[in-house]
């Protein structure tokens, strides 16, 4: 446990930074009050409206540690979000609503995995057609409008509360838990990694990579799907062109934030999750001081450009060198 | 014979599927060969055509530049900022954004060479600063009414059968030659062949890597400046989130056109193709009037798929000694 926090120390500065602003914005942002049996405050709003990014971000993950990328995964929210709406509004129960968008983010994820896997794509190219056909095939489910719907089943997944949370908070939360036991506790996490360090050499080792390949592929296809779920309940109608548009971006943010290297092999569940919720501390910061929500643009830029400067190899020694020097005046 | 066969399949079997495309259309719809719709069709493409052209020059060098809308928007809102607002001719204008467009390509091929930083992410980054930029200066569509504007859209070429080419899509030709020429017969553009083919052998034969990659980027975004001067003329307003996804169009017009996205091989002319079957299957739906404009984005992700599957195949073929994984 330790060690997470020596890898977390940096975004939970960063974190720590975003909640000071948001609480120099608005005194009592960190006030948590129980309404009606529901939690109410800052942190939990800043959850709640984060959730599709960090469901993304903990599919996300393991594509990126296999030096992959899902570009798709905004369309796909689309497609799940239009086949919810689809269903409840033919007369469906809204559970079987909730299983055809899942069932659908699996088959695209399927989709993707299959183009990489055993076509052999790049995996920027190959999801890069399900990010342009995507929304075309969302728009061909919803005739091209905004398909509302009044299934208070299907809404609930977005309103509804448990235990006193909203439920997307629950949703996000059980998914990264859930993905965190199945790549940690099992030596998943350390087959991705290997194949994402080098896919010969994984094979060779005995580690079933076109499997692996496949199967982040569909997890991110599911988590997309979950997401948009949640995206379609919000507004109680699966809005084709903007439903989860530009998402795709802020996830494979969240996860650079997380420290998990562009060039595969290292990543974090945990670690991708704080980076969606500095992110959406961020946006939240900017909306509440009333600037205008476009500069939220140019701070996610600045920290990208942070990022990618930290991680280059170019400036590693000099970091390296820093931290030593630091590290021994602290000594002395 | 084989890698010749290679290297022009592709773009022949973009040729022929446009020719193809194209007499379907005619077949059902005769006006379709009138002049008329073939200038429209070049002018109302011409801002996609010039994203195309330094897109090619990306791709072939093995990368990718998802900025090229973002700076496409800031250019249509800087130039009417910069045109109605400061009272700045609009000739002046245009060579101040041109100048900014290069210096800001000329950055982004900086960042990526030094930084050793994944082009994608480097150009995501670009596209996010582009896009706050342009909604920072304004957020609403601003109009342009200098009459040197309405010089400028009256100017044109008359076809033969009453098609008038207008200036808009003769820059989009003259960007394709002379992108062409410096892609095809210079040093520069052979240089850009070698980065995509192998970066690292490039460098050991001496290429200087770090000038290709910010020529690279540079042309990439001095042509998105280009295609936001011309989008700015084509609707004369401007427009923060105009051109929002255009990248991808791009994109999948030079993949159409029969350049490999691994980078390498391909070619100038392949991109004109893929952006004319792009524009293509829009004359043809609007023609239709029954399907909605969505079909287009289904229509142009299956030809992306059949295209990409095709160069695979085609590797695989002419390369039976390179073995995989």
């Amino acid at each position: 446990m330790s060690g997470w926090f020596m890898a977390a120390r940096s975004r939970l500065i960063l974190l720590a930074l975003v909640l000071l602003a948001n609480v120099a914005v608005a005194p009592g942002f960190l006030e948590l009050r129980l309404v009606e049996g529901r939690l109410f405050g800052g942190i939990i709003d800043i959850l709640n409206r984060g959730a599709p990014v960090i469901l993304l971000a903990i599919g996300m993950a393991p594509v990126i540690a296999t030096r992959g990328i899902d570009l798709s995964v905004g369309a796909i929210m689309a497609i799940a979000g239009a086949v919810a709406a689809a269903s409840v509004n033919a007369g469906h129960a809204w559970p079987v609503a909730v299983l055809a968008a899942l069932g659908t983010g699996l088959v695209c994820g399927l989709w993707n995995g299959v183009l990489v896997t055993i076509f052999r794509l790049q995996p920027i190219v190959a999801t890069l057609i399900l990010m342009v056909a995507g929304r075309g095939i969302a728009q061909m489910i919803t005739e091209g409008r905004v398909l509302t719907f009044t299934d208070d089943g299907l809404a609930g997944v977005s309103s509804a509360t448990l235990l006193g949370l909203p439920l997307p908070v629950l949703i996000a939360l059980a998914a990264a838990m859930i993905t965190g036991l199945l790549v940690r506790a099992t030596a998943l996490g350390l087959f991705i990694e290997a194949v994402g360090t080098s896919p010969r050499a994984a094979r060779l080792a005995g580690v079933p990579a076109p499997g692996i390949l496949i199967g982040v592929y569909v997890w991110s296809g599911l988590m997309a799907a979950l997401a948009g779920l949640i995206a379609a309940a919000d507004i109680r109608g699966a809005d084709a062109n903007n439903a989860g548009l530009w998402l795709e971006l802020d996830a494979i943010l969240a996860v650079v934030i997380g420290g998990t290297s562009l060039y595969g092999g290292r990543f974090s569940i945990s670690l991708s999750v704080l980076g969606a919720v500095i992110l959406q501390g961020m946006r939240t910061c900017i909306l509440r001081a009333g600037l205008p929500p476009e500069l939220n643009l140019l701070l996610m830029a600045l920290v990208i450009a942070l990022v990618l400067v930290v991680q280059s190899p170019a400036c590693q020694p000099a970091i390296a060198r820093l931290t030593t020097r630091l590290r021994r005046r602290g000594a002395a | 014979m084989m890698r010749v066969n290679a290297r022009t399949l592709p773009f022949l079997a973009t040729l022929g599927v446009f020719i193809l495309l194209y007499a379907l259309c005619a077949l059902q719809y005769p006006a379709m060969l009138s002049s008329r719709v073939i200038a429209n069709l070049l002018t109302d493409n011409a801002f996609l055509g010039v994203l195309a052209v330094g897109m090619t020059f990306v791709i072939l060098s093995g990368g990718i530049d998802l900025s090229v809308g973002a700076v496409m928007g800031f250019t249509t809102v800087a130039l009417a900022v910069m045109i109605e607002g400061a009272g700045l001719h609009p000739l002046v204008s245009f060579t101040i954004m041109l100048v900014g467009g290069a210096l800001f390509g000329c950055g982004i091929g900086a960042a990526i060479h030094w930084l050793k930083a994944p082009p994608f992410i480097v150009t995501l980054t670009a596209m996010f600063l582009a896009r706050g930029a342009a909604l920072l200066l304004s957020t609403d569509s601003i109009p342009v009414r200098h009459e040197f504007y309405q010089t400028l859209s009256g100017l044109s070429l008359t076809l033969p059968g009453g098609g008038r080419l207008g200036l808009i899509a003769l820059l989009m030709l003259l960007a394709f030659v002379a992108g062409g020429v410096l892609l095809h017969f210079t040093r520069a553009g052979l240089k850009v062949y070698a980065l995509g083919g192998n970066a690292r052998f490039a460098g050991l034969m001496g290429i200087d890597t770090a000038r290709t990659t910010i020529l690279v980027y540079g042309v990439s975004s001095t042509m998105a400046a280009l295609a936001g001067i011309i989008f700015s003329l084509y609707t004369r307003s401007g427009y923060a989130l105009t051109g929002v996804g255009v990248e991808l169009d791009a994109i999948a017009a030079v993949v159409i056109g029969g350049t490999l996205l691994s980078g390498g091989v391909g070619g100038m002319a392949g991109s004109l193709i893929g952006v004319l079957i792009q524009g293509l299957i829009l004359t043809w739906i609007t023609f239709d009037g029954s399907l909605s404009s969505w079909w287009t984005k289904i229509a142009i992700g299956m030809l992306l798929f059949i295209f990409i599957g095709l160069q695979r195949l085609i590797l695989q073929f002419s390369a039976p000694t390179r073995r995989t994984g």
